[in-house]
């Protein structure tokens, strides 16, 4: 009584949409053959050239060659288009290997059914089953698809990326080839003094900016909340609105003021340290006060958003608890710390712990605000307020040393990715997400 | 008792002053950036705060000017922020919903999957969109950019969006689906009205984004004539920084006052959307 479902599933598997048809579900059969078809003239144009791409990066540079006589500059492989133009086809490969997975076991199911001696669905059944019970799955098709080749793809690329030599001035494309050199990279890096030394350093700075930009932001913003929030403060709705403006304006237009305000030689903040008879400090050529400089003015950025936090978790504690503490003979500041502090912390733990993963990876509060200077001497391309994503940035982008950026990168994905997974797994909302109702 | 009266009235004389030099700090770079706008002259230094006579040549300048068409860029900006949020508001909402509401194979697989996407520095992937848009023939095009906004819009938003959907009574939908309607109903009845906190906060910082992203723009937009509003001044500051300096304040202001307009009438839905995805601990 097998009959039906292996005749179909081996069908599908010689041919997608086959099992399809011999389960007398035509329209849904063709279009499976036509995908099938397309996916075929596609591959066997593509598919070789891209396991060769793969496997070698290119083998012809750029060379001089006699064409009747004269030397003609004639150009070879670029190993960068070849890598990604692979990786797109592999990605496509996998893409429709899923689908003839898909297809197999439909056509397998459909034939089971129809020795229980169902008939198969039609294409408008099946349409509707597909909008009744599969409408998640369904729904996610699109997001989907952009995911795959914005993110994901570009995520592998670079990944490889850290495995080749692909960096200035010796393996540099179109004029030269760039090839597979395993952990090379990562050696370089961790080992080989000139790099590691940077790394080492803008690593310590970076993790030493992440704790006190979190900190500094995170507090500033609780005692900004109290402050309005306390009883018989007036006005509170005008305090608030005054107090978000920083956080209104983009960050693009305030980081790029605050470097002129803060400016050494014509920027107000020194004209009025004048007024009072001080000197003006070297706010962004100093390597310390550079330092100092991006916390403060990161808290002048960072504590609107905190605070709005804060407010909303403020309102949500039950008076009671107050009222009890009262009771209780609690001063005011007993009840802050029993039942204000925990609250505050309780419900915004995994906030703060993102926004410590996200200072890390805090671009714009440096680059636009110092772009990582002062320069510092020893180190490779870094200044001192480099963080590890702007010394990344800069690599990549001013030095072509790709391969190198790359291997920072997945090393910066390992520091975040440890941080939000411990956090994410912790919290409630992962746990238990449908206790919520 | 009269003890108890003056430290409360010392309290909250010491709070009100503690939050007016709260107020003046928060406030004081954007009214430096605004009377800047309207000084004469083209230097950072000034004598004054509030200028001695104020002009409106910066702002003329910034449209007539052929080396700045900030008409054009601002018109670029807005187009490429309305489309990108629109698209990057539907996938998103599409998103969070289908992993909110539906429980299927692989669901938590792909919740973690973004989550972990979501963590990857985005410049990281710089060169590859590069390179991909150039297989496709679309540097240098608006659409490139509205493309790669709306593709990245449901990694950063899926969380906070099913966040906030988990909070809407499940009863609703089966209520619903008793009386028989289909998912595209509940999602169109049920759903999208009730999540309005929620769509104005992914709208907003959607819409935003184009306005300050100068990274992607930059190396996407290769003609002046394409440019976003925020590599124009990125431009600015960078080729010149001290020569030009109120014409800087004066595009500033053009950029932000429209989205300092939607923050301020928005806060409300803005602590609902920003809380949701966080208060349940």
């Amino acid at each position: 009584m097998q009959r039906h479902r292996t005749r179909a599933a081996i069908l599908s598997t010689l041919f997608m949409g086959l099992g399809q048809i011999y389960n007398r579900q035509f329209i849904k059969g063709l279009i499976f053959v036509a995908v099938e078809a397309l996916a075929l003239i596609y591959f066997i144009q593509n598919l070789g050239r891209a396991m060769w791409g793969m496997a070698t990066l290119g083998d012809t540079p750029s060379h001089l060659q006699k064409v009747k006589g004269i030397a003609k500059m004639v150009p070879g492989d670029h190993s960068i288009y070849i890598l990604i133009q692979s990786l797109i086809t592999l990605l496509f490969l996998l893409v429709v290997l899923i689908a003839w997975y898909m297809n197999i076991r439909d056509a397998y199911r459909t034939g089971a059914e129809r020795e229980g001696g169902k008939s198969a669905n039609s294409f408008r059944q099946t349409i509707r089953y597909i909008l009744d019970y599969k409408f998640a799955q369904t729904f996610l098709v699109l997001p989907g698809i952009g995911i795959l080749f914005f993110t994901i793809m570009p995520i592998i690329f670079m990944i490889m990326l850290a495995f080749t030599n692909y960096s200035a001035p010796n393996h540099l494309p179109p004029a030269k080839l760039v090839d597979w050199v395993g952990f090379e990279t990562f050696r370089n890096l961790l080992v080989l003094k000139t790099w590691s030394h940077t790394f080492y350093g803008v690593l310590t700075w970076t993790i030493i900016w992440a704790v006190l930009s979190t900190v500094t932001t995170y507090f500033g913003g609780l005692l900004v909340a109290l402050l309005v929030s306390q009883q018989g403060i007036r006005f509170k709705g005008m305090w608030r609105v005054i107090l978000i403006v920083p956080y209104a304006v983009p960050q693009l237009i305030s980081l790029l003021l605050m470097r002129n305000l803060f400016n050494g030689q014509f920027g107000p903040i020194n004209q009025y340290l004048g007024f009072f008879g001080l000197d003006g400090l070297p706010w962004l050529t100093d390597p310390f006060w550079a330092k100092v400089t991006v916390i403060i003015v990161n808290m002048w950025v960072g504590i609107p958003v905190s605070m709005l936090l804060i407010m909303g978790v403020l309102t949500t504690i039950p008076r009671d608890m107050y009222e009890a503490a009262e009771v209780d003979g609690a001063s005011a500041y007993q009840k802050f710390r029993i039942v204000t502090l925990p609250m505050v912390l309780f419900s915004t733990a995994p906030t703060l712990i993102a926004q410590f993963a996200g200072n890390i990876n805090n671009f714009n509060a440096i680059f636009l605000l110092t772009g990582g200077n002062p320069v510092k001497g020893d180190y490779q391309y870094a200044g001192s307020t480099d963080l590890l994503v702007t010394w990344l940035y800069k690599l990549t982008l001013d030095q072509n040393k790709n391969n190198m950026a790359s291997a920072i990168g997945i090393i910066i994905f390992v520091i975040v990715a440890s941080f939000s997974l411990y956090n994410y797994r912790r919290t409630k909302s992962f746990k238990e997400e449908d206790m919520i109702q | 008792m009269s003890g108890r009266k003056l430290a409360n009235f010392l309290r909250l004389t010491l709070s009100y002053i503690v939050l007016t030099v709260l107020a003046i700090a928060a406030l004081y770079p954007a009214l430096w950036i605004l009377l800047a706008s309207f000084r004469p002259g083209k230097s950072l230094y000034s004598k004054t705060l509030i200028p001695e006579r104020f002009t409106l040549d910066h702002y003329t300048e910034l449209f007539t000017s052929p080396v700045y068409m900030f008409g054009t860029w601002y018109a670029n900006t807005l187009k490429i922020a309305v489309c990108s949020m629109l698209i990057g508001v539907v996938l998103t909402l599409l998103t969070s919903y289908a992993v909110s509401r539906f429980r299927f194979k692989a669901r938590k697989t792909a919740l973690s999957t973004v989550l972990i996407l979501g963590m990857f520095p985005g410049f990281m992937s710089m060169i590859a969109i590069y390179l991909l848009l150039k297989e496709f023939n679309l540097l240098d095009t608006h659409l490139a950019l509205i493309i790669v906004y709306a593709a990245g819009a449901p990694l950063g938003g899926t969380f906070i969006a099913k966040g906030f959907l988990d909070t809407i009574p499940r009863s609703l939908d089966e209520a619903a689906r008793i009386d028989g309607a289909s998912n595209f109903s509940i999602f169109a009845r049920i759903i999208l009205p009730l999540s309005r906190p929620m769509i104005t906060y992914m709208a907003l910082t959607q819409f935003v984004g184009p306005w300050v992203d100068f990274i992607f723009a930059k190396l996407i937009l290769r003609t002046k004539e394409n440019w976003t509003v925020a590599v124009g001044m990125w431009d600015m500051v960078n080729s010149n920084q001290n020569t030009n300096f109120t014409l800087f304040s004066a595009g500033a202001v053009l950029i932000s006052i429209p989205i300092m307009i939607l923050f301020v009438f928005l806060q409300r839905m803005l602590v609902d959307g920003l809380t949701a995805g966080a208060s349940k601990g």
